[in-house]
């Protein structure tokens, strides 16, 4: 198990300071790739762009799942509460891959969408703006992860002693007041997990940005598989990749230490 | 003085159940009052209602006067000690007691001041930085305590506030809620199952079984005279005596008791619509004493043999079998030095006293 995952990681790191001779890898230390990563403004760019996607993907999935996790949570039966779950989880029927053609097929510009839209009247032609840009890349990514996200604020929701909300009534506050009191900051780590379940995904997707992203919408995970196979530029996909888990792992460590300070 | 509570033909339905059926009740300023019954009886509704967490079906509530007729739980003068306690995990202890005086509009300082103040009135001095989540069982029930009291609440509402403590928890918890509602003068309301929680603690007492109340009384009218014999047989302990009556004078009704024998009572120990043909009289563990030898009797006596004991250290109880009579019958006595402690099957005699009969109303 080890073996399998720090093997493909060592190599991958080790890849990052070598150089592409032509047809053979040079294999002298260099910190030439990660200079180039830094001063190129088009890596530089695609990987704001990455982070900037990811973290729309999870401000919209999360902002959301929460109403959709409250409903569940506080206004179903608890009879039903099971069913509901199923429910949520019924996107995952189909592949990943098949979800991202039908948004192709809905946002396209004779798509659903649009020919809904012309037929209803609503719009004279076709909105562009919603197919091959960043726009497209967020619509998609944020449905498939939805669920995923509903799920641990559910738990957390769950988890609250209703008691608690009563008591927050009982001290005089209001619906409103009680929920920014008592139920949101409850629900929190359940909260930040939904966001790092999204995050840390999203930010190294490949096959969103690729059918529904168009030129601008590509993120870094489709610039490491061009260095990779069409630029045939190994160490410089490598060191990609090494960025790429690095920019993850510092944002998703901040928000693992904002958990801990919820779960206090 | 005046009611600061008052209920009037209060029902509550959940779907086809009846939960409260036709409750009367008036509290008054300054009072202990309890809610005592087995649980399902409703006394946890009738908590939540007057709360403002269940609106009734039917029937007025007036809190010092007031409608509370769509007035909201938050905007009620009323405060609640919930049996989980509902201490807010996320908060520290200061902020859980300062939680409902945002709404007071009073500063930061002020706020602060007010929250230890109510920390220290239950024993929590310096507990205001603490995280909730470390406290135990006694301490969160202070802390819910102060929260409560800390807005200064027309009625306090407790529902089972005790009966997750520990029993010398529990008991010392006990007196500091009555000293407690001695200090700060507010009313009480007290939800428990523990008949003998509500003995020590409450001025008056209501006893509900099935949605409505049975009795209402103090606590020394509702041992010795229990209305039916359910309460009888509720509160404390309760010998039954099958009874049959023989005959009725201005001043008093005789009756054959079952292994006492002949026994008149006074008129004015009837209850108001006692049946004239009662079949059952009780009688309490401690209105029945064994005659030890020696002794001299000094109320009507009976034969009897000891059956079974249980030996309480300060007291004990026996199980007799009275002459003539197959009911088992409870003594309670006092252990004192001087006095053996009887074994199975033996005979003795037993001393009653006729005014410690209880005859019910129904």
């Amino acid at each position: 198990m080890l073996l399998l995952l720090a093997v493909p990681l060592a190599t991958i790191f080790a890849f990052s300071f070598w150089t592409q001779d032509f047809l053979n890898i040079d294999h002298t230390f260099t910190l030439k790739n990660y200079q180039e990563a830094f001063s190129d403004p088009i890596y530089r760019a695609i990987m704001l762009r990455s982070v900037t996607i990811a973290g729309a993907v999870t401000v919209v999935t999360v902002v959301l799942a929460f109403p959709i996790a409250y409903f569940v949570s506080f206004h179903v039966r608890p009879e039903r509460k099971a069913f509901w779950v199923f429910l949520i989880t019924i996107p995952f029927w189909t592949s990943y891959l098949l979800r991202a053609f039908l948004w192709k097929v809905i946002l396209g510009f004779n798509g659903v969408l649009n020919s809904g839209l012309l037929w209803l009247g609503l719009i004279d032609e076709p909105l562009t703006f919603i197919l091959y840009n960043s726009n497209a890349v967020v619509i998609t990514l944020a449905h498939a992860f939805a669920p995923f996200t509903i799920l641990p604020i559910y738990v957390a929701l769950e988890k609250i002693d209703r008691s608690l909300l009563e008591a927050s009534q009982d001290l005089g506050e209001g619906t409103v007041r009680t929920f920014f009191r008592v139920t949101l900051p409850l629900a929190m780590p359940g909260v930040i997990a939904a966001t790092l379940i999204v995050f840390i995904p999203t930010i190294g997707d490949y096959v969103t940005p690729r059918l529904v992203g168009g030129p601008d919408g590509l993120m870094i995970a489709n610039m490491i598989q061009t260095q990779f196979l069409k630029l045939n530029n190994a160490p410089m996909g490598a060191a990609l990749s090494v960025l790429a888990m690095t920019a993850v792992t510092l944002i998703s460590l901040v928000f693992l230490f904002a958990n801990r300070r919820f779960l206090k | 003085m005046s009611s600061i509570i008052s209920l009037s033909g209060i029902h509550k339905y959940y779907g086809d159940y009846h939960a409260l059926r036709g409750i009367d009740l008036e509290i008054k300023q300054g009072e202990f009052f309890s809610l005592l019954g087995p649980s399902g009886c409703g006394k946890t509704t009738l908590l939540r209602v007057i709360a403002g967490f269940e609106d009734v079906s039917e029937g007025v509530l007036l809190l010092d006067g007031a409608n509370m007729a769509r007035v909201p739980a938050n905007k009620r003068p009323t405060n609640m000690v919930f049996q989980s306690y509902a201490i807010f995990p996320h908060l520290t202890v200061g902020q859980n007691v300062a939680f409902g005086l945002r709404k007071k509009g009073l500063s930061k300082a002020d706020m602060a001041a007010a929250a230890d103040e109510a920390l220290t009135m239950v024993g929590l001095a310096g507990y205001g930085s603490r995280a909730a989540h470390a406290l135990s069982g006694g301490q969160r029930q202070r802390v819910a305590l102060a929260r409560a009291l800390v807005l200064k609440p027309k009625v306090l509402l407790l529902d089972e506030p005790l009966s997750a403590l520990d029993k010398k928890m529990r008991e010392q918890m006990q007196s500091e809620l009555r000293r407690l509602q001695r200090q700060v003068g507010i009313t009480f309301i007290l939800v428990t199952h523990d008949q003998e929680e509500a003995l020590i603690m409450s001025d008056r007492i209501a006893v509900m079984f099935e949605g409505e109340i049975a009795q209402m009384a103090s606590p020394q009218e509702l041992y010795r005279r229990p209305a039916t014999r359910r309460v009888g047989e509720f509160i404390g302990v309760m010998n039954f005596l099958e009874a049959k009556q023989t005959g009725t004078t201005e001043k008093a009704v005789s009756f054959d008791v079952e292994g006492l024998g002949n026994a008149e009572i006074s008129v004015d120990q009837l209850p108001e619509g006692a049946r004239a043909t009662a079949d059952v009289v009780g009688l309490r563990p401690e209105a029945l004493s064994i005659l030890f030898e020696g002794q001299n009797p000094t109320g009507r006596v009976a034969d009897a043999t000891v059956q079974d004991l249980a030996y309480y250290g300060d007291m004990t109880y026996y199980e007799v079998t009275l002459e003539g009579s197959s009911t088992p019958v409870t003594i309670s006595m006092k252990n004192l030095i001087s006095r053996p402690v009887l074994e199975r099957g033996t005979k003795t005699r037993v001393q009653w006293d006729e005014r410690s009969l209880v005859i019910f109303a129904a």
